[in-house]
């Protein structure tokens, strides 16, 4: 097979782009992409400061390795979740890539923040799935390191899988408020640091091949927590739709956000206000993140209070 | 050959000179959803592996959380 480019012998074969690429030339397409996807979508410019979520998994930080290559100003955010060893290796990935780049790092361990809960404590004390109590810690941290360290937009490396096992989940049970925030960029917007997924055009195969292409130590396993989440099923049923017909994600996600998106949005626009325990940005009177505390806690004293 | 699988952390022996696209089939692995390696390089569907080779299966899905 040779490269669609310049006939070299070819490494990668994209099916949903009927093009096979040698591996300078396969660089080029995937940074091209992602140059596309932030100029397309006017994610951000060379002036703004970007905090960038890094799990030490293939896509974040092949996202910043992208990014710090086309010469954006980035700092990296890596949260400790305590999940056990994995938890361990995975700051240490994050940590050699920084180091081995002098790029600038934040560690934010939540074990060691405010009221001391790591992921698992959480979905040991709460019938919440652990995938479910991480996504609302993330997002809670995510935002208050943004908003703490003055940074014009937060970045994250969720990729066209994710978008479209997303959008899947969403419209199989027609979460007409979470199909209307799917988007690239949800804007700055009442405290809220501009969100911006600049990888949601490529696929995790080509995330997966540029990191390895670029050398990049990345953690391989899977977050032990991630066994049986739904999000991997609904994964696993695009993989089998893009298998027989090639490019099936990018038509799911692309029309989406064309055709669909815009009505969902338009229909359930509310403003968010503040928080009236963290002080931070809230649909509602209490933001997701205390809401999850407060029935931690609640539960604790219940315990408590069961064994005195 | 030799196959190792990652994650799974798994190695399975297969005998034969065939093509990546036939070995990830018969492994069960869907188009798309792993990198075949040999060596520092990439291997394409069409590719040959034969008897000697030691190859790795990388899957690339990740994900769970919200």
């Amino acid at each position: 097979m040779k490269c669609t480019r310049c006939k070299a012998k070819a490494e990668v074969n994209l099916r949903a782009h009927n093009s096979a690429f040698c591996r300078p030339c396969f660089q080029f397409f995937f940074t091209r992409q992602v140059e596309r996807a932030i100029a397309g979508e006017k994610m951000f410019g060379p002036g703004d400061r970007l905090l960038v979520a890094v799990s030490g998994g293939k896509d974040s930080l092949a996202l910043w390795d992208v990014l710090v290559g086309l010469g954006y100003q980035t700092t990296g955010l890596y949260l400790g979740l305590g999940i056990g060893t994995y938890s361990d290796r995975s700051r240490e990935k994050v940590e050699a890539f920084a180091a081995a780049r002098s790029l600038p790092l934040t560690v934010v361990a939540l074990a060691e923040e405010g009221n001391g809960l790591a992921v698992p404590d959480i979905s040991a004390l709460t019938r919440r799935m652990p995938c479910s109590a991480c996504g609302t810690m993330k997002r809670h941290y995510f935002d208050k390191a943004a908003i703490d360290g003055g940074f014009d937009v937060l970045a994250t490396g969720h990729n066209l899988d994710d978008e479209a096992a997303r959008l899947m989940g969403n419209v199989l049970r027609w979460q007409q408020d979470h199909l209307a925030r799917q988007r690239p960029v949800l804007p700055a917007h009442g405290g809220f640091v501009r969100k911006v997924k600049p990888l949601y055009l490529v696929s995790e195969y080509e995330s997966a091949v540029y990191a390895f292409m670029r050398g990049i130590d990345y953690v391989v396993e899977e977050c032990p927590n991630a066994e049986g989440a739904t999000q991997l099923v609904y994964k696993d049923a695009m993989n089998r739709l893009e298998a027989a017909s090639p490019g099936t994600k990018m038509a799911f996600v692309r029309e989406f956000l064309k055709r669909a998106q815009p009505a969902f949005d338009a229909a359930e626009r509310t403003e968010p206000a503040v928080c009236e325990r963290c002080g931070l940005p809230a649909f509602g009177t209490v933001c997701s993140f205390c809401r999850l505390v407060g029935e931690v806690e609640a539960k604790r004293e219940r315990r408590a209070a069961a064994q005195a | 050959m030799q196959i190792h699988l990652h994650p799974q952390k798994r190695t399975v022996e297969i005998q034969g000179r065939r093509q990546v696209g036939r070995l990830l089939s018969e492994l069960g692995v869907l188009p798309g959803t792993a990198m075949v390696i040999r060596g520092d390089l990439l291997l394409t569907d069409n590719e040959m592996v034969e008897d000697g080779d030691e190859i790795e299966v990388r899957a690339v899905i990740s994900g769970g959380a919200a």
